[in-house]
């Protein structure tokens, strides 16, 4: 929520769709976005269940294109786009700063031999892409940001067939084969089968102006619209971080449950904020993030102290409530060698909690 | 709109309460309110025979997205909770003026509700607030 007051909020292409339905609108890095249609829980359940959709246009979609665009990103990512050699494949990386910190987390494409395209997140826009021009000018790699384009999340164990029935039997061929984490090119759209809720489904980036044509196509199956409330409490279950909240140029990957992410071979490629990663590896990071589950009632929050006996105090970086739990779940970050158990002071009192790896829910069923 | 029954006096504060026959007070959440905090997904109640001022925060209301406070609307023992709150918090969501009542005040000022907001004084409050 970072738009200075008194600015004009900025809308996306589906912003009348979300007034018809009803929804509850909030600042979001800048931007009107639905917060929900009436009931956050049952959008939840609807994405575990069935097939939901939410409007993501807002976040940033920035096209790199030139000969040496490969090179670009070896250089500027943590992760290792040379894995990415089959047209339309899908990486998830941390972008870094000098000191390993993480400037924004993102997914990149590949789109054609010299050609990527990245889906960064919305309230970084500005210095993501001060970042990506300043270091893409040796390159000679061209930035170009997709403000052109809208981008409509489909996501639950039906949202593959309800977009394949609303797209028609040819576009429905065309999709039926595509593994997980790649994307296609279908009828001027790019369909990728990507998404932050932990189901199946696809995210779909098209021109602005014909989103709200395939947003009410959509509506008609009963694909449910979803607002921001549930598409956090979704990511939460499915152990996903939140950039600026789990994660931000003040920790690396490895304190942020993303080592994983980081690819150190080959041992020659220089990523930008390698060395100051590499020294944090050798050492050990001094602390995790962990899922965390309340053992008893109440609500796990953000700032929450969390105490792990002996060691020094902890804090929750997201809580909420997991509908499909029915109990309160998190991220913190505690020291590296916390256990299991644990307590949250929420209100003044010490509740116990344990520590848990993430996720905690999986294509609808609970991992816990 | 949001509904605002007659019969209830009100808070700033989005409480209403309850003049019962017996003459303690009933206390809840306006529709208003829960419309405003969301799916609700835990209530703390106060404990039974514990005393608060007017204004003095007694409970917390927590939806998906946040915690709230629920304020005492006037001086009094808190004498009964509504338990059935502590699985089942969607009552508030779904019946905040019936099923959904929080706790029973015995009033230190067996007047004192009647110096809080009538229903259409509140009305006119959730209206402004939205301009």
């Amino acid at each position: 929520m970072n738009a200075a007051t008194g600015d004009m909020l900025q809308r996306t292409p589906l912003y009348d769709e979300h007034r018809a339905a009803g929804a509850t609108l909030v600042d979001f890095g800048g931007w009107e976005m639905p917060l929900h249609y009436g009931s956050q829980i049952e959008e939840h359940h609807a994405v575990r269940r069935a097939a939901g959709m939410f409007d993501v246009s807002h976040m940033t979609i920035v096209d790199l294109a030139g000969p040496r665009v490969r090179e670009f990103l070896r250089h500027l990512l943590a992760n290792n786009v040379d894995r990415l050699q089959d047209t339309g494949k899908a990486l998830y990386s941390c972008m870094l700063n000098e000191r390993g910190g993480v400037i924004d987390d993102l997914i990149v494409y590949l789109m054609g031999p010299e050609h990527f395209r990245m889906v960064v997140n919305a309230a970084t826009r500005d210095k993501d892409l001060a970042w990506i021009r300043r270091h893409a000018g040796p390159y000679g790699v061209e930035v170009r940001e997709r403000d052109d384009l809208a981008m409509i999340a489909v996501q639950g164990p039906e949202a593959r067939a309800r977009v394949h029935e609303v797209l028609g039997p040819a576009a429905g061929a065309d999709l039926a084969d595509m593994a997980p984490f790649y994307g296609r090119e279908v009828d001027g759209m790019f369909i990728a089968r990507t998404g932050y809720t932990g189901e199946d489904g696809y995210e779909i980036m098209l021109p602005g102006t014909q989103a709200p044509a395939l947003w009410r196509a959509l509506l008609e199956p009963g694909v449910r619209p979803c607002g921001l409330g549930a598409r956090d409490t979704l990511r939460l279950e499915a152990g996903m971080n939140l950039y600026g909240t789990d994660m931000d140029e003040e920790v690396t990957p490895l304190e942020s449950g993303l080592g994983w992410t980081v690819a150190w071979e080959p041992e020659e490629r220089d990523f930008i904020g390698r060395s100051a990663l590499a020294a944090q590896r050798r050492e050990g990071p001094a602390r995790k993030l962990t899922g965390i589950m309340l053992e008893g009632k109440g609500v796990l929050r953000g700032h929450q102290k969390v105490f792990v006996e002996g060691l020094e105090a902890g804090e929750i970086t997201s809580g909420s409530f997991s509908p499909t739990l029915g109990r309160a779940i998190g991220f913190a970050r505690v020291p590296r060698s916390a256990g299991e158990y644990c307590e949250v002071e929420i209100r003044g009192r010490r509740l116990p909690a344990r520590l848990v790896r993430p996720p905690f829910v999986r294509h609808g069923k609970p991992c816990t | 709109m949001s509904e605002v029954p007659d019969d209830l006096r009100y808070t700033k504060t989005h409480e209403w309460v309850r003049q019962d026959d017996d003459g303690l007070l009933t206390v809840g959440i306006s529709d208003h309110a829960q419309h405003l905090l969301g799916d609700l997904v835990f209530v703390e109640l106060p404990e039974v025979g514990t005393a608060f001022g007017g204004g003095d925060d007694c409970a917390v209301v927590e939806s998906v997205k946040a915690a709230s406070d629920v304020y005492c609307p006037v001086a009094g023992e808190v004498v009964e909770v509504n338990e059935a709150l502590a699985d089942t918090p969607e009552l508030i969501n779904q019946d905040p003026y019936g099923d959904g009542w929080i706790f029973r005040l015995k009033p230190e000022d067996p007047g004192a509700a009647a110096e809080l907001m009538d229903a259409a004084a509140y009305k006119q409050m959730i209206e402004d607030e939205a301009d």
